[in-house]
């Protein structure tokens, strides 16, 4: 049985080292690594798509692709790096293994589902590689009818199954946080004392668990169309493309708050870490979560405004855009309230958490000229939107996941990374960000349409500072890979607190034992006490 | 405690995560209502198209739901509820730890189960013959069809009501698989239970398999009237 205790001195990863006790521990420290190497991999390979995008478009002709190789490229690009990295990065693995720490419970409320959702990702991003191989897809990652339904050559319905299985697995993710969260907080760990990293990850599940049936639904009757010809969205039949963008959306939209939310839960723990200060507006940062899980929702839409739909909806879907801006900014006011006048140290994670605000920061605002009707027919289907979504999605949640896996590295391994390494990997990969993607906000906005292989000449320029940030970036994001890595074998032993941070997660060993804690934790105090432990050492 | 032997101990049935049996009871009722509402979500996507679909063209959903055997419907309607009746009993007996009776009530659930599938299969096969099914076959003229030449307000396009069947064959696809679901699920736990497995204070599974089954009824009651209904209003 699982809870044989472990003997003395023994931690999660020396408990036990067959194959075997990895591929069907239902330890969910374990879980989480077992999505680490799994969502690195896919990380990876949604990165060498993006380097091909980035050379094809060195030079305005298609040189290195042509048109149907083009699409499938950034087909495969959009489709794994948002199902098989974006949604499950931080969830999957620092919520896996933060969350039930967090919150002093042993594990998650359903050990056994966490691991069938693993499973789940797995199959379901096999079948994502055997699609690949198969020739790929060629419907943008967004499967929009009547193209994915009738019209595409390629692989739509393995494609479609595969996000359908992934979406499995997020679901009971989901549905696992919400479950353990209500349920298995410590004795004393009440709903305002929980870290901010928990509520965001609350919010997120909540998310999952409603939209992510829609869009397997959804994907299922594209799936029926093409196999069946059931033409739920064939206009032949009076059926409408639209209804198709609307279910898509319905899940799309809130998804970019499955990914940036739990960013967000990570920046809040750094910036209250490093400014040795309690978090500013707790209740504000906290309740700003659920608020973007509700009003997320209400969204969708504004992908649509030149799709057909009627000039009053646009006109309350972009009242209700600008309106989700407003927890958002709630977050980053109280995040940088929090910094005045702390005790700020730029260790690693830090500097990837202010990276963080100053690339969500610029993507938030130009979400907001993009909620604008008139601005957004103007940039639609433009590099302004490509470039505003990586923002988000790259300066944000990449930024902020790498943060949180070298605050937490000591915590998940025993072992310190290189600082010196550290900080020059996060200043690398902001500088690459940014060279990248802001070339793109100006060619974008100076009418360079996304998704096609060749460009007017007179866009060559931004397009070559884009192509050499890529490579910038790359580095950015090889250096971890490598010294992290190095770390495991030749990081130096740091003790369970080397940043002196309170949370559950520091009071016990690293790495932390397989039951979590020696003894069973009971809270009496309130989350970022940091006014009253000034006298914890701090390593660094 | 009586039932003790046909229960496993309290130690055995608690998972190493919880604290106690209330913690693990909590929890996990938690997360079969959580599940539910995923599959409320799953099918309401279906339900959406539906509605923007018949207020768009209510004559094609009026002349595909003439089409439709009511009496197949009917019949189905009240083999489910009946299945629903027997699956109540089965928790009913599994928290009173009568295990032969939960046998029996389960294997009734089964059994009406695969009736519902039974008929379910002879109307599909019918639609077949009929040309009803979407795709190249399909041939519905609403001006020629038995179902629906006398109805003046069912007259619209072949096209449109091959919408309402494409609908008609998604939804009831979708709840026919939930059906055999089910029924692979109260297979394992007929077999469960037989072994002894669940008494008077372990049934939770049981419990958790009810709650399913009643949710996949209760989307049955609401596509029983929006699919073969509809179209009658006039002839009551
Ligand atoms: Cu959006």
């Amino acid at each position: 049985m699982s809870t044989a205790a472990a003997a003395p001195g023994s931690n999660y990863l020396t408990n036990g080292s067959s194959v075997s006790s990895w591929l069907l521990t239902k330890d969910h420290k374990r879980i989480a690594l077992l999505y680490l190497l799994s969502v690195t991999f896919f990380f990876f390979i949604g990165g060498i798509f993006a380097l091909l995008i980035r050379l094809e478009l060195l030079t305005p002709q298609g040189d290195l692709l042509q048109a149907d190789t083009y699409n499938k490229v950034f087909t495969m690009h959009g489709q794994v790096m948002v199902f098989f990295f974006l949604i499950p990065v931080v969830p999957a693995v620092l919520g896996n293994f933060l969350v039930p720490i967090m919150i002093g419970a042993k594990d998650l409320a359903f050990p056994r589902i966490n691991l069938l959702s693993w499973y789940l990702y797995i199959v379901a991003g096999i079948l994502m590689l055997w699609t690949l191989a198969l020739g790929g897809v060629d419907t943008g990652w967004t499967f929009y009818t009547p193209l994915s339904s009738q019209f595409s050559r390629t692989n739509v319905v393995m494609a479609a199954v595969a996000v359908f299985i992934n979406g499995f697995s997020s679901i009971f993710t989901g549905l696992n946080f919400i479950v353990t969260i209500h349920r298995m907080r410590a004795p004393g760990m009440t709903w305002n004392r929980l870290p901010l990293f928990i509520w965001a990850h609350y919010a997120t599940s909540v998310i999952m668990v409603l939209g992510t049936p829609v869009i397997a639904i959804t994907l299922l009757l594209v799936g029926f169309e093409r196999m069946f010809h059931l033409g739920i969205f064939d206009p032949a039949l009076g059926g409408d493309p639209l209804l198709f963008q609307h279910l898509f959306w319905f899940y799309s939209h809130p998804a970019v708050y499955i990914m940036i939310l739990p960013s967000m839960g990570i920046v809040s723990e750094l910036i209250a870490c490093f400014s040795r200060k309690r978090i500013f507006g707790y209740s504000a940062v906290a309740l700003s979560s659920i608020g973007i899980a509700v009003i997320g929702f209400l969204v969708w839409a504004h992908h649509m405004f030149v799709a057909g739909i009627s000039l009053y909806a646009a006109l309350v879907f972009s009242f209700l855009t600008y309106f989700v801006g407003v927890p958002s900014a709630i977050k980053v006011f109280n995040w940088t309230a929090t910094m005045y006048k702390g005790a700020v140290t730029l260790t690693t994670p830090m500097i990837y958490a202010i990276g963080f605000l100053g690339l969500f920061t610029i993507g938030g605002l130009t979400g907001l000229f993009l909620a604008a009707l008139g601005l957004d027919v103007h940039v639609t289907d433009t590099y302004f939107v490509v470039a505003h979504f990586h923002y988000v999605m790259v300066g944000g949640v990449v930024m902020a996941y790498l943060g949180g896996i070298h605050f937490w590295w000591p915590k998940i391994t025993g072992r310190m990374y290189p600082e010196f390494w550290g900080k020059l990997s996060a200043m690398i990969g902001f500088v690459g960000f940014n060279l990248t993607f802001f070339p793109q906000f100006i060619v974008g906005y100076l009418g360079m349409p996304r998704r096609y292989w060749m460009y007017a000449p007179e866009f060559q320029v931004w397009n070559v500072l884009s192509t050499a940030g890529a490579t910038v970036l790359a580095v950015g994001y090889l250096m971890p890979l490598v010294y992290l890595t190095w770390s495991l074998r030749y990081g130096p032993v740091v003790g369970d607190n080397p940043w002196g941070a309170v949370g559950l997660e520091w009071m016990t060993t690293s790495p932390p034992p397989t039951e979590n804690f020696l003894e069973p934790p009971v809270v009496t105090w309130e989350a970022y006490d940091y006014e009253h432990i000034k006298e914890v050492p701090v390593a660094y | 405690m009586p039932t003790s032997e046909i229960a496993g101990s309290h130690d055995l049935a608690l998972r190493h995560q919880f604290v106690n049996q209330e913690q693990q009871r909590d929890a996990s009722s938690m997360g079969m209502w959580l599940f539910l509402v995923t599959e409320v979500m799953f099918f309401g996507g279906m339900f959406t198209a539906y509605l923007i679909y018949r207020h768009a063209n209510p004559a094609a959903f009026m002349a595909g739901s003439l089409a439709l055997s009511v009496e197949y419907g009917a019949f189905n309607t009240v083999v489910l509820i009946g299945s629903s009746l027997t699956m109540a009993l089965a928790v009913r007996c599994a928290q009173l730890g009568q295990r032969k009776a939960l046998v029996g009530w389960l294997i009734g659930t089964i059994l009406l189960g695969a009736t519902f599938l039974g008929v379910k299969a002879v109307e599909y096969h019918e639609k077949w013959e009929n040309h009803h099914v979407p795709g190249p076959t399909f041939n519905f003229d609403t001006a020629k069809e038995e179902s629906t030449k006398d109805h003046p307000e069912a007259q619209a396009s072949s096209k449109s009501v091959e919408m309402y069947f494409s609908l008609y064959f998604a939804m009831t696809g979708m709840h026919a698989l939930h059906m055999i679901i089910g029924i692979g699920l109260m297979s394992v736990l007929t077999w469960m239970s037989w072994r002894g497995t669940f008494g008077r204070d372990y049934f939770a599974p049981i419990e958790y398999a009810g709650l399913y089954w009643h949710f996949v009824d209760l989307v049955w009651i609401y596509l029983f009237p929006l699919l073969y209904l509809i179209g009658r209003r006039h002839t009551f």
